[in-house]
């Protein structure tokens, strides 16, 4: 990610051409994020249209309350995350503070809930491999789905932690009195990287909680 | 513009940290070019014990096991860790800003992190040769490489991972310094055709190298946990690891042969002292070839099991994709038609680059074709067809534009008679070595075996000749270019008499390039006034 802590960088004319560079720079990587994603989906794609009974199964195994729950969480934090960045184009140094504390928060919510799903599964023997204990019709297909509830909920979930790593830093810069007023660049760029999370999420909940609850 | 300064890249800090530690594109450049020479070597070292053992037909040299990591260790090596980065890392990374009259790229601090990201994959993959080595093949093919192979994929695979970001983030850095930071009046039709190819490339290393990130983290997952992603036995499904690795590696190819072909369009264009042939058509068979190339990565699954539909498909695109090279070819043969030529040692490379990547491409349509596939599959006719493409088009147009921008990076000339001299020789050598692989493969004789029967001797006695010829060849640069480095006559700012930036600022360059931005008034390749033989 780039990191334009304000001052003009030597390789830049002006301020305006090294903004833009890295606006451009942050929606290449999120481009790049999407194809590593998209990559775990088509594979869930494949799989679900090949064992179409398992998938349904495993995803009358998650807990959709939590998830639910999560899910308004998380919408939540990409909220106080936009403000944030308004905040931060208006100078107000009190509201970016509150915001990107809530923001912070509101992820943490996020992590506690999913651990306690996790550790849910895992009391459950729906974890694969060898704490795979369950015992029921098509083991098998059961546990590939599980398999991919964990490597792309896991996969969202290190995402979640590089991005509340990153909001920290922009905790203690905020406190150091930059990314105030035409500083406000890294915050505009965490935050199209909080939403990309987000949105990943969006997909994520339905996919997984959703299909098999309906009929 | 001054022909010597006295404040250069290379001569402008000291020490070991200045270089290690650097943000300048130049010297990150320079860091490039030295781990991959030491890269190509190893992989080359690799390739030798491959030809050694086939001199007989019986396996006199080595086991099955050994032989089997063996062209394993060539393959990771030779593609992960020399050619997709090759002509990027250490030409585009030279010459992207200075082409575009920029002070350094974008991000010049990401631009550092991607070598570091570069040598710890690399290190970390060829440590494997010493603690159990590798046996799947470069392809990482399930389910042997996640549940049966008792090598040590785990570090292969995630080398290989790890350097994929590395070329991610060459790709980005490229692609918004291409957008944002061109000097004034270069518009994008004014853009050397070197920049449209990188452009082109950046696209592909963005696109799918997460891709293929996601496929190995899968396998390695797998490996690691015992768990059945790829794995039939709980449903999972080899061929779709197949899909997802060569949605990527194929592209990879594209990564591997469009810097290159913009190399030849620089130097066939300075040797020729004309504008290149139908520019426009040149720059959009750039894009036109990575797009196309992310359509065809199933010819490599015609007979995995893919559905017959699919493999129609795939193949008809395949053929699309010869299109836009033959688009190249033509226009790079038509710049020549009356031009004022100088057969230096770049234009050698790039006319063998011509001519091999002709032969590759066109034996590229033989295995296009479904039924000549089937019967060609894990032949020799495929290592010759991928050979001429890998090592006749991209290690050619590498050479050939270490030799064009030689003076600009060192700011030394090397003996013009040896590096022609070393140019035959490669070429020579070369053919020698994989044209008759062609024919062994169209006997029937399969890859990836350290036996075979006697009759093929013959062929891979003159095989293994070439491949001696050839490593001879690569031998002689590194002995003249660094002999240059010392005792070679200093170079001025322009040696070539070449239009283009970089060669309006002096060899080696200053450390922010210009001193004041350049404004462009005029097209690329403006060699003669009045061109009429352009487009």
């Amino acid at each position: 990610m780039p990191e334009p802590h304000g001052a003009l960088a030597q390789q830049f004319e002006d301020l305006e051409q090294q903004h833009e560079s890295a606006t451009l720079g942050m929606w290449l990587f999120l481009i790049t994020e999407i194809m590593f994603f998209g990559g775990l989906f088509a594979a869930y794609a494949v799989y679900r249209s090949t064992h179409p009974e398992a998938w349904h199964n495993g995803s009358r195994h998650l807990d959709v309350v939590m998830g639910g729950i999560n899910t308004a969480v998380l919408i939540s934090s990409s909220l106080t995350m936009a403000l944030a960045v308004r905040a931060a184009q208006l100078s107000k140094k009190t509201a970016l503070l509150a915001n990107l504390a809530l923001t912070i928060a509101f992820g943490a919510v996020f992590l506690g809930i999913k651990a306690i799903e996790y550790h849910h599964k895992l009391e459950a023997g729906l974890v694969p491999g060898r704490f795979f204990t369950y015992v029921g019709p098509d083991l098998d297909h059961l546990q590939l789905f599980f398999l991919f509830y964990f490597i792309m909920t896991g996969m969202h979930a290190f995402h979640m932690v590089v991005g509340l790593v990153v909001l920290a830093v922009l905790v203690v810069m905020t406190l150091k009195g930059r990314l105030l007023g035409d500083f406000y660049k890294p915050v505009e760029l965490t935050g199209l990287y909080w939403h990309f999370v987000d949105v990943v999420w969006i997909f994520l909940f339905p996919l997984l909680y959703l299909i098999g609850r309906h009929g | 513009m001054s022909t010597h300064s006295a404040a250069s890249y290379l001569n402008a800090s000291h020490g070991i940290a200045s270089w290690l530690f650097t943000r300048d594109h130049k010297r990150i450049a320079l860091l490039y070019l030295i781990s991959l020479s030491l890269f190509f070597a190893l992989g080359g070292m690799f390739a030798g014990a491959i030809r050694l053992e086939l001199l007989t037909p019986k396996g006199n040299l080595m086991s099955d096991a050994t032989y089997n990591k063996m062209f394993t260790l060539h393959g990771v090596v030779m593609i992960f860790f020399f050619l997709i980065p090759s002509v990027p890392a250490v030409l585009g990374n030279f010459l992207v800003p200075l082409m575009i009259g920029a002070r350094d790229l974008a991000f010049p601090k990401l631009n550092l992190l991607s070598w570091y990201l570069y040598m710890a994959g690399a290190l970390l993959a060829v440590t494997v040769a010493v603690t159990g080595g590798v046996d799947t093949g470069w392809t990482f093919y399930t389910p042997y490489s996640s549940t049966y192979s008792n090598t040590n994929v785990m570090a292969t695979a995630a080398g290989a991972f790890i350097a994929g970001f590395s070329s991610i983030l060459t790709g980005l850095n490229f692609i918004v310094t291409i957008h944002k930071m061109r000097a004034p009046g270069l518009t994008w039709f004014r853009l050397p055709l070197f920049i449209w190819a990188h452009y082109a490339t950046a696209l592909i290393q963005v696109l799918a190298t997460p891709v293929v990130a996601i496929a190995l983290l899968l396998v390695m997952l797998e490996r690691g946990f015992g768990v059945g992603i790829f794995d039939p036995k709980l449903g999972g499904d080899p061929l779709l690891f197949q899909h997802l690795f060569w949605f990527y590696s194929h592209p990879a190819v594209y990564i591997m042969i469009l810097p290159s072909m913009g190399v030849v369009s620089e130097i066939i264009a300075a040797f020729s002292r004309k504008r290149i042939f139908g520019y426009d058509f040149v720059a959009f068979s750039s894009l036109a070839i990575a797009l196309l190339g992310f359509l065809v990565w199933g010819h490599h699954m015609f007979v995995s099991g893919q559905s017959m539909y699919a493999g129609l498909v795939f193949s008809v695109l395949s053929f699309l994709v010869a299109v836009p090279s033959a688009v190249k070819v033509f226009n790079w043969t038509a710049t020549l038609y009356r031009g004022s030529i100088s057969f230096d040692a770049p234009m050698l490379y790039a006319l063998g680059f011509i001519g091999l990547f002709t032969i590759g491409g066109l034996t590229g349509l033989f295995l296009a074709t479904l039924g000549v596939d089937v019967h060609v599959h894990d032949t020799y006719f495929v290592v010759a067809h991928f050979h001429y493409i890998m090592v006749g088009g991209a290690l050619f147009g590498y050479l050939g534009g270490l030799h064009y921008w030689w003076p600009k990076l060192t700011g030394r000339l090397y003996p013009h008679t040896w590096a022609r001299l070393a140019a035959a020789i490669i070429f020579l050598g070369f053919n020698l070595t994989f044209f008759p692989q062609f024919l062994l493969g169209y006997l029937g004789m399969p890859r990836r075996y350290h036996v075979y029967p006697e009759e093929f001797q013959v062929l891979n006695v003159f095989s293994t000749a070439g491949a001696s010829v050839l490593g001879i060849g690569y031998l002689m640069p590194l002995i003249y270019l660094l002999w240059s480095l010392r005792s070679g006559a200093k170079a001025d700012s322009n040696p070539w008499n070449a239009k283009g930036l970089e060669w309006q600022v002096s060899s080696p360059p200053p450390v922010h390039n210009f001193d004041q931005v350049p404004t462009v008034t005029e097209e690329a390749y403006a060699y003669a006034p009045a061109d009429k033989g352009g487009s």
